[in-house]
């Protein structure tokens, strides 16, 4: 193998040489590119065609903007230096603009599908009630005729002579349901690789703030919010490095068998009045399901690992997990004597009149219940202060130990998706699903309206960024805990769930059997205990943003006599 | 890809698709999205029995104590599965949480706390395979003529609206001795963990 020197490998790839060949590629690159769409304008136009959206954005309009951000790419080369300075300046830009981005193409995917299913919903004449889901009888000519506008439906204008008619060919495939599914599968997944990434992110700044330090501040520019992105990035093209003891097949098995099931828990988890891939009748004990199942992974991964540390932790884990399913069950069942149903979407109903209909605040047994289930939920993911299998200061990595490169993301996103999962069963069952605190009624008449005022209600009143919303204000208060509390031995850990937290979840599941039969719906006790623990989850919210705007008016202060004006963020 | 196959499968045989509006949540009951005795159905359910059988195999023939382990969460996830095809998707959960969830860890428990270590490997001798292999197909040969020489009946008609609901009142009401009998039997089963697991302290203190 030949010697690199010092020179050679401190040297960046990036020489002059390099660059000027970058720029003679694109030129030609944006040459070709115009030329092409230029040359299919013209035919399009010849061909009387040139009405077509479709075709003008495939043939037309697309090269031509793959030219313009060739061209874009040989000034951004020329002058590097200041594009990058200027790209550093503009990291909140960029941040903010990505999320709105995406919350709008999402939305935008919505609409798509909701088009879809009317379409199809409208046209098939086969309404037996064992209609098949994954079968599709559109033909393209069908589905042309569909898109005609009224007009020209009453002018009796063929289907192909449509304005959209080429528009029926991407839109035949989407018909059937097992693509549309394939499709809202990649976007859960996808949802959940951002929440870990952003989880990441929003960790290490938790934590450096509590700890009076800053936290990622470089990669990306503002505060370092790409800093999930580059994790993954490098986590992706690790070495895949395993023990020669361990044993093979569980050991490669053990991630995914953390990572799949919460994922699939994601399945029947509502966002939103629609946003459900599917709407289960027993949703909740299939999310409880999932997450149980979570346990056998992990005992596998300590397990596989051959290594005596693992192994500790993996048994304590399941120990934890295993006997934190209880209460959390139990606590769970005092939303759902409330409201009859196992089925997640119908919880959204009962919560929509304002911040006092939210199920936490009916009365005082749902509001321990709600604090029940949430210490039990911080077990069940392993987070602290129960995160004795992953311990960091006594078992090195706990069960993930010997797991390293893409391996450990996929644990780590396991645990991020599963903190999103129980977040998220908490505010649908306790804090209001996806309503915001104003009463639905108020905005019923922006729901029917156009566009912009379906995405006014979105954002006042109920939609699913609220959801999201409130489970990542669980989250974070999940984050918060982590860095604020110390962690607890084993025994403890015992001790609280068995001894402290299970009787107590007995106790309230008693309780509001016995407000359910004996106080009439209406009276004034219902109402006074209704008052009571809405002002008391009030005083806490409003609480938490008080203090959250403290700290953030005095952020400079917190930080301590750190200097931060030269760092690229601030 | 295995989280790919498994939403579809359960996806399959969940609900259809919640439409945004006029959803009607009166018959919230699952239905069934294959039509029984069509293609697709059989493909699915010979995939997932398949899998099933193949998992129950290697559980039985694999000498690492937790592969066997693994393959019983195979076989338990497999008989979930279909159940959930079968739009019993209550039980379906319910295997889930008892079966996986609760029994197999409980093993795996009882496999990594009482075997001498974990990474022994069990060899039967020759005998023990021929004596098993002679009993097993003897109990294939008879279940499988039982089951193929009965009459089953029409292949079954749709699956009316059955809700968790209905189930918590049959088990409440027709089906009260038999729940309140099992209710019992676990509080025995309880007390004798408990008075297990304190007698072992006792020993060793006195």
């Amino acid at each position: 193998m030949a010697e690199l020197t010092a020179q050679q490998v401190i040297a960046s790839p990036w020489t002059p040489e390099l660059r000027r060949r970058g720029v003679r590629l694109l030129w030609l690159w944006a040459g070709l590119l115009a030329a092409v769409g230029l040359l299919c304008c013209g035919g399009l136009v010849a061909r009387g065609r040139g009405g077509d959206p479709v075709l003008m954005c495939l043939l037309v309009v697309g090269p031509l903007a793959m030219a313009g951000a060739a061209m874009c790419c040989v000034a951004i080369i020329r002058h590097h230096r200041v594009v990058a300075r200027i790209l550093l300046k503009m990291g909140l830009p960029i941040f903010v603009g990505a999320v709105a981005g995406a919350v709008v193409l999402v939305w935008a995917c919505s609409l798509l599908l909701d088009f879809v299913e009317n379409m199809v919903a409208g046209q098939d004449s086969a309404a037996t009630a064992l209609r098949t889901a994954y079968g599709g009888e559109l033909t393209v000519a069908q589905i042309q005729s569909y898109l005609l506008s009224d007009q020209q439906r009453a002018a009796g204008v063929a289907g192909a002579g449509g304005r959209w008619a080429t528009a029926a060919y991407p839109l035949w495939p989407l018909q059937f349901g097992l693509v549309r599914d394939l499709l809202l599968a990649f976007g859960v997944l996808a949802f959940v690789a951002i929440t870990g990434a952003f989880g990441i992110w929003w960790e290490r700044k938790v934590a450096g703030r509590i700890q009076s330090r800053l936290g990622p501040m470089r990669v990306g520019g503002w505060h370092g919010w790409a800093q999930g992105i580059a994790d993954g990035l490098k986590l992706i093209q690790k070495e895949d490095v395993y023990l020669a003891q361990a044993d093979r097949p569980t050991y490669k098995l053990a991630p995914y068998l953390v990572f799949v099931p919460v994922l699939v828990g994601f399945m029947p988890l509502p966002f939103g009045s629609g946003w459900v891939f599917r709407d289960l009748d027993v949703a909740l004990i299939f999310v409880l399901a999932m997450v149980g199942i979570d346990v056998i992974g992990v005992i596998l991964g300590g397990w596989a690992s051959h290594n005596k540390w693992s192994l500790l932790g993996a048994m304590r884990e399941a120990c934890q997990m295993v006997s934190y399913e209880i209460p959390m069950g139990m606590s769970l069942l005092v939303p759902v004597m409330t409201v009859g149903t196992l089925k997640l979407t119908e919880f959204a109903a009962v919560q929509s009149g304002g911040f006092h209909t939210w199920l936490a605040f009916s009365h005082p047994f749902a509001l321990v219940a709600a604090v029940i289930y949430f210490i039990a939920s911080l077990a069940s993911c392993k987070r602290a202060p129960f995160d004795l299998p992953e311990a960091e200061s006594e078992l090195v990595g706990g069960f993930h130990t010997e797991y390293s490169g893409f391996r450990w993301a996929v644990f780590f996103f396991g645990e991020y998706a599963a903190m999103f999962v129980v977040s998220g069963l908490a505010v649908i069952l306790f804090f209001g699903a996806w309503h915001s605190g104003l009463p639905v009624g108020w905005g019923a008449g922006l729901r029917e309206g156009p566009l912009w005022q379906q995405a006014l209600y979105g954002l006042l009143f109920s939609g699913p960024l609220w959801f999201i919303a409130k489970a990542y204000a669980l989250l974070y208060v999940q984050l918060w805990l982590r860095w604020t509390l110390p962690r607890i031995r084993i025994d403890q850990v015992m001790y609280a769930c068995i001894q402290v937290l299970l009787p107590l979840a007995m106790l309230v599941l008693l309780g509001s059997t016995l407000w359910g039969l004996l106080v009439p719906p209406g009276g004034w006790l219902a109402l006074a205990a209704n008052v009571l623990c809405t002002v008391a989850g009030a005083t806490l919210v409003i609480g938490f943003i008080v203090i959250a705007a403290y700290g953030f008016i005095n952020r400079r202060r917190l930080v301590g006599t750190l200097v931060v004006d030269h760092l690229p963020g601030s | 890809m295995v989280f790919v196959a498994g939403l579809l499968t359960v996806g399959w045989a969940g609900p259809a698709f919640a439409q945004q509006a006029g959803d009607d949540s009166s018959c919230a009951a699952d239905k069934l999205v294959t039509e029984p005795g069509s293609m697709a159905e059989a493909v699915a359910f010979y995939v997932v029995g398949g899998a099933a059988a193949l998992a129950a195999l290697g559980c039985v023939f694999s000498v690492s104590i937790v592969r066997m382990a693994m393959c019983l969460f195979g076989t338990l996830g497999c008989v979930a599965i279909l159940y959930f095809l079968m739009a019993a998707s209550f039980l379906g959960a319910i295997q889930l949480i008892v079966y996986v969830g609760g029994t197999l860890v409980v093993i795996i428990f009882g496999i990594m706390l009482t075997s001498t270590s974990p990474w022994v490997r069990y060899l039967p001798r020759r005998i023990e395979v021929v004596a098993g292999a002679v009993v097993c197909l003897t109990l294939f040969g008879a279940l499988a003529a039982v089951l193929a020489n009965t009459d089953w009946g029409p292949a079954w008609p749709g699956v009316e609206g059955f809700t968790v609901g209905q189930i918590g009142e049959a088990l409440l009401t027709t089906y009260l001795v038999p729940f309140e009998l099992a209710s019992v039997l676990l509080l025995a089963a309880m007390v004798g963990a408990a008075y297990l697991a304190r007698a072992e302290r006792r020993g060793g203190d006195k």
